[in-house]
């Protein structure tokens, strides 16, 4: 395994371009939470030519729900959802600058294509890992929609926070290349 | 007749759901790492690695070690010569739920309306399976089911011309399919025979078997073993990264079925098999 790269969000396309699919990330800076509910009202409100409630420009969203926080810690376990249940919201929110997400599992040949030709990354971190990764959360507050409970936005600060690049701006695709090269 | 108080099994759902929601199989750590000597990708490897530390984790604070603390799905065998005192079955049922996830900080995930989707708030209501058995107990099965692997779990209906091979190429075909959304190395349970609605049950409830547990019957023990062997050659590996550990088990369960079919349903389970029993 390659040395890990760390990335500080929001992302330059300087830095988009130069990860490749398989490369470890430490992630750095503020990203979002968004989930599937907060993924139908964002992409809503951006058809409807409405400002959202964070600018997701050079942004990272990561897809998770986390469980509650006990008193006195920051965030409860918050592991990566299914990326593919964001694809039919993905492409609004490209248009709208966002230019990175932290997900489980393979986009559609479509979604990815349109992640590529947006100058866009999609990292994938570890399912079922979630305590591990709550531990790179350094701070964490309402960012819009609570009243979705565990699927409310969330702004996060992140630190060491560890992906793996799986969609690439130049055409590379992690699941698709790994799972080809074991297959028997 | 024996009775049990409808509070103590609000108690005891409470107790399991939260136990099985915190604490894997006691049999994960050592499959995990077992896998991990085996595995030849170096992707695969650091996905387990992750899980294997994500598990000790999970030990030392006693959080669940996946936000998605799932569906309270309860099983209640209920032995037909006792008694339920001092309160509904059912509601007591909801109420064991209802206090894991207020005491445990388990994820409210489950929405009223299929469609409109507004979340409960406190996971209620459980997903609950209850049978009428000889007796005078009471056991209780809960499981903590994510919803990544349930949704990519499939039902077909084959014709009886099909044999062991064809079930086991499904059963494949399901694991490859979901890829990394299930969160491999996966748990498979395989539902064969009864109805159209007794396939997928019985492959629930395979999921609910203890890790490393073969089929008594030496026929289906064996059947489970093919349908490894054949699942980890898929590719998938842990995480979906590619690799050779993509199946963490196999229990079949088989049914009398209709001499026109063959229900087969295939229901996955992650990486963090997470079920509980007791017996009142």
């Amino acid at each position: 395994m390659s040395k890990p790269i760390s990335i500080t969000a929001p992302l330059t396309d300087n830095v988009l371009r130069a990860l490749r699919a398989g490369d470890r990330v430490l992630i750095q800076g503020v990203i979002y939470t968004a989930r599937d509910a907060a993924h139908r009202r964002l992409a809503q409100a951006l058809r409807e030519g409405r400002d959202l409630p964070f600018d997701p420009r050079r942004q990272i969203i990561y897809y998770t729900g986390p469980a509650p926080a006990p008193p006195g810690t920051i965030i409860g376990p918050a592991g990566p959802t299914t990326a593919v249940r964001m694809d039919p919201f993905t492409i609004h929110l490209l248009q709208a600058g966002l230019k990175g997400m932290i997900g489980k599992g393979e986009r559609s040949p479509e979604t990815a294509a349109a992640i590529r030709e947006a100058g866009a990354v999609y990292f994938a971190a570890t399912g079922g890992a979630a305590i591990l990764l709550a531990r790179s959360i350094r701070k964490a507050e309402v960012a819009a929609y609570p009243e979705l409970g565990p699927e409310t936005v969330l702004k996060l600060e992140v630190k060491d926070f560890p992906v793996l690049v799986a969609v690439d701006t130049v055409g590379g695709n992690l699941h698709r290349e790994g799972r080809d090269f074991y297959r028997m | 007749m024996r009775s049990v108080r409808a509070e103590k099994v609000a108690e005891a759902v409470a107790r399991l759901y939260r136990e099985a929601a915190c604490s894997p199989d006691p049999g994960l750590e050592a499959a995990l790492a077992a896998g991990r000597a085996r595995e030849e990708s170096p992707a695969g490897r650091a996905v387990l690695n992750d899980l294997i530390e994500n598990l000790r984790l999970a030990r030392q604070t006693g959080a669940p070690p996946c936000q998605d603390t799932g569906t309270a799905v309860v099983f209640l065998e209920l032995g037909q010569d006792l008694r339920i005192e001092g309160g509904d079955l059912l509601e007591a049922v909801d109420e064991g739920v209802r206090r894991a996830v207020r005491e445990g900080y388990l994820r409210p995930s489950i929405v009223a309306d299929p469609l409109r989707r507004e979340n409960t708030g406190d996971n209620t209501p459980a997903v609950l399976h209850l049978e009428i058995v000889p007796g005078d107990r009471l056991k209780l099965a809960v499981a903590a089911k994510g919803a990544g692997s349930e949704n990519m779990s499939a039902l077909k209906i084959l014709t009886p011309a099909a044999g062991e091979e064809e079930i086991i190429e499904f059963a494949a075909a399901v694991v490859e399919k979901a890829g990394a959304s299930a969160c491999p190395p996966v748990i498979v349970g395989i539902g064969i025979g009864g109805n159209f609605e007794t396939a997928p049950l019985l492959a629930k409830k395979a999921i609910t078997l203890p890790l490393g547990e073969r089929h008594p019957d030496p026929f289906y023990a064996a059947l489970e073993e093919k349908a490894i062997e054949r699942i980890n050659r898929t590719g998938v590996g842990p995480g979906g990264l590619g690799g050779r550990f993509t199946c963490l088990d196999c229990h079949v369960l088989a049914a009398p079925c209709h001499i026109a079919s063959l229900p087969l349903a295939v229901n996955l389970d992650c990486c963090l098999p997470r079920h509980q029993t007791a017996t009142l």
